[in-house]
């Protein structure tokens, strides 16, 4: 593969901590990682916690730093979900790889070099059930020259026989300093100017994930130029302005269905994503003090619904419309149910 | 030559409409840092046309040369092996598909495509217009979940040979993970001022004259749809000229169709109607109107002529049956399962209300 040009590098590959110890906000695995590299001795592992907290980063931090570059290629397997990885590849592939012994000495290299190989699985949440339970006994087997990484957003989708047989580790979502920290360095490396209230806008819109931090970011700096502005970051990330979101929810406060859908109208041909809609919502509603429990219970319930369309593949308009609707019914207290239904 | 076409802004220079946006895609051809770039919002809001000016501002005039041509795809699925066939718009230096049109089978077309424009790269990496193909995706939110899945990984391998220009109509349906890889732009319908103004320029290109106001009502009837703004104004044009301030500007066919069917509704609830409704239904149907704009069409009409306390009752009743659609395999099923929803809620109101 030709190398890739350096100006159209992703800036979150560039910024990839290359160490452990590197890795912010995450002690606990940052601690019994740096034993290991003492040691070199490694339970099997299990990195679990919303995306951009550094899970892939530290797993493969740990790899190159075990192993170095010479040896990484024969030493590691990644794999991640875009990779074929039903039950097929866990039978052959994995456990091709997983038998294959290894030597012990590696004097020269200066790195540790344990006697193992390590197999990340990226996304294992995306495994199917057969694959995750054929792995159960590979794992056992060629344990002592195999250590697994699995890495998901959601430790209930790994079936239990497996998570018993990792050392678990949550990583935390990033504080709002740290992140700053780490965007105010990436500003400076790239000569960028960004002011307090833009860095305050990016902490909230990328929600603790990192990687969006970035990726925002670079997408805002290559359209606008070396000074990002807060409303430059809102755009690029798709987040709808929240004038909008008060907008449609003062429609549906003044109970007047007409405006509603004018306001569902405007928000459909300005081109919003309507799933980006329903999160911010949500937010909002459930922070809204003059909003009563059960108001909030019913409007949660609906969103929750139409989300699940969305997925499906429901038209935008109507379901958007249909949260208004219902919205403005449980502002307006009325009962739940419909009258005339028959 | 349509309107339409005649008068598309042929650079980014001269887009009318999305200037600032416009602006931004030129600067970001011009630094040659160009990332995969997702373009999304309404239909005939000017991405299509934005997309063509960017193309031509990458490669110059030859991005116009584009020769359609209907390829075959030999791909190995496992065990046996698949024909697939899509049309491409081809030029020297992009492709354009839709891959959602190969159904279920879409992933291996997009791998495929990809794989093969990377075989074949232009060879002067260090040329100056770019060392990279385009590959054009339309209907990206119409791509399955598998598809959408091996694009992600695709993007990545082949970003130095090629970039991906996406394009759909709601940027919901697209993963998260495609998403984060591109820039993403939004793209809104033009407001109708904007849709007026661009009336006007192309009236006066044409030395037309145009009262006054009646571009803006041609724009008030075009639903913000900047395309179907110009086609209608260049029907009123085949009807009749000089225009009269008064003149009539005539809607869609099956528009007109549709509110037909909403007062036939409205007028009589019974099977025997559900049963005419059904054969205007399957009229529609068979003339490609889509299914969901027939039901969205549909209610639009009937939101109009009902009292404020059905309303919430049907458009819940719309997204239901139009979700069960989306599902579903066959469309006129759950459109007439609204309809006979409709007439059973709109009778027990009237009796109701009425007695």
């Amino acid at each position: 593969m030709a190398p890739i040009l350096h100006s159209s590098q992703q800036w979150v590959e560039k910024y990839r901590p290359k160490q452990v110890k590197d890795v912010a906000h995450q002690d606990e695995v940052v601690r019994v990682l740096t034993n290991t590299l003492e040691t070199g001795s490694c339970p099997h592992m299990l990195f679990y916690g919303p995306p951009g907290t550094g899970k892939t980063t530290t797993a493969l931090a740990i790899a190159h730093q075990l192993f170095g570059s010479e040896l990484y290629k024969s030493r590691v397997l990644e794999l991640n979900a875009s990779d074929d990885r039903g039950i097929n590849v866990v039978r052959t592939k994995i456990k091709d790889f997983a038998a294959v012994a290894v030597g012990t000495n590696h004097p020269k290299s200066g790195y540790p070099c344990p006697p193992f190989k390590i197999i990340v699985l990226d996304e294992a949440d995306s495994m199917t059930e057969d694959a995750q339970n054929a792995l159960r006994r590979t794992m056992e087997t060629y344990s002592k020259v195999t250590r697994f990484f699995f890495i998901c957003n959601y430790i209930s989708r790994i079936i239990e026989p497996l998570a018993s047989r990792c050392a678990k580790f949550r990583f935390k979502p990033l504080s709002e300093d740290i992140m700053s920290s780490r965007i105010l360095y990436i500003c400076k490396e790239e000569g960028l100017n960004l002011d307090d209230e833009a860095l305050s806008t990016l902490s909230s819109i990328s929600q603790g994930d990192l990687r969006r931090a970035i990726t925002y970011l670079q997408s805002a700096a290559r359209l606008f130029g070396s000074s990002i502005s807060s409303k430059d970051l809102i755009s690029v990330s798709g987040v709808v302005p929240s004038e909008v979101v008060e907008g449609l929810l003062a429609a549906c406060k003044s109970g007047n269905f007409d405006l509603a859908n004018k306001e569902v109208n405007n928000f459909i041909a300005e081109g919003y994503p309507v799933s980006q809609m329903l999160n911010q919502l949500i937010d909002i509603i459930v922070d809204k003090d003059d909003i009563s429990d059960e108001q909030k219970a019913r409007i949660c319930k609906k969103l929750g619904e139409v989300d699940k369309r969305l997925v499906d593949g429901a038209d935008e308009y109507l379901q958007l419309l249909d949260v208004a609707s219902n919205t403005m019914q449980a502002f307006g207290d009325k009962p739940e149910g419909f009258t005339y239904e028959g | 030559m349509l309107w339409v076409d005649k008068y598309r802004p042929k650079t980014l220079d001269h887009v009318m409409v999305h200037d600032l946006i416009a602006q931004n895609l030129k600067k970001l051809v011009t630094e040659q840092d160009c990332p995969h770039l997702l373009f999304y919002g309404p239909s005939g809001s000017g991405k299509k046309t934005l997309i063509m000016a960017l193309l031509r501002q990458m490669f110059g005039p030859g991005a116009e040369k584009v020769k359609v041509e209907n390829r075959t795809w030999k791909v190995d699925a496992g065990s046996r092996s698949i024909d697939i066939e899509l049309t491409t718009l081809q030029s020297a230096n992009h492709t354009e598909i839709s891959p959602s049109d190969a159904g279920f089978q879409d992933r291996y077309v997009v791998q495929e495509i990809i794989k093969d424009m990377a075989k074949n790269r232009p060879i002067d990496t260090k040329g100056k217009k770019g060392g990279f193909k385009v590959l054009v995706l339309n209907d990206v939110d119409k791509l399955s979940r598998e598809a959408q899945h091996s694009l992600r990984r695709t993007m990545e391998k082949y970003s130095a040979y090629c970039r991906l220009i996406l394009c759909c109509n709601s940027s919901s349906r697209v993963t998260e993970a495609i998403r984060s890889r591109c820039l993403n732009v939004r793209i809104n319908a033009p407001s109708e001022e904007q849709i007026a103004d661009v009336l006007e320029f192309i009236g006066k290109k044409e030395g037309l004259q145009l009262p006054s106001g009646f571009a803006a009502r041609i724009a008030e009837k075009s639903n913000r749809n900047l395309r179907r703004a110009i086609l209608s104004f260049e029907t009123c044009r085949v009807q009749q000229y000089p225009f009269t301030s008064k003149q009539a500007i005539p809607p869609m066919d099956w528009e007109e169709y549709i509110s037909e069917i909403a007062s036939d509704i409205m007028k009589e609830q019974s099977p025997k109607r559900l049963f005419q409704v059904r054969g205007k239904l399957y009229e529609l149907l068979i003339n490609c109107i889509p299914p969901e704009i027939i039901l969205k069409r549909l209610v639009y009409e009937l939101l109009r002529k009902l009292d404020d306390e059905l309303k919430h009752e049907v458009c819940h009743w719309a997204s239901y049956y139009e979700h069960r659609m989306r599902l579903g395999q066959k469309a006129i099923f759950h459109i007439e399962a609204f309809v006979a929803k409709f007439m059973s809620v709109y009778k027990s109101f009237l009796i109701a209300t009425f007695g």
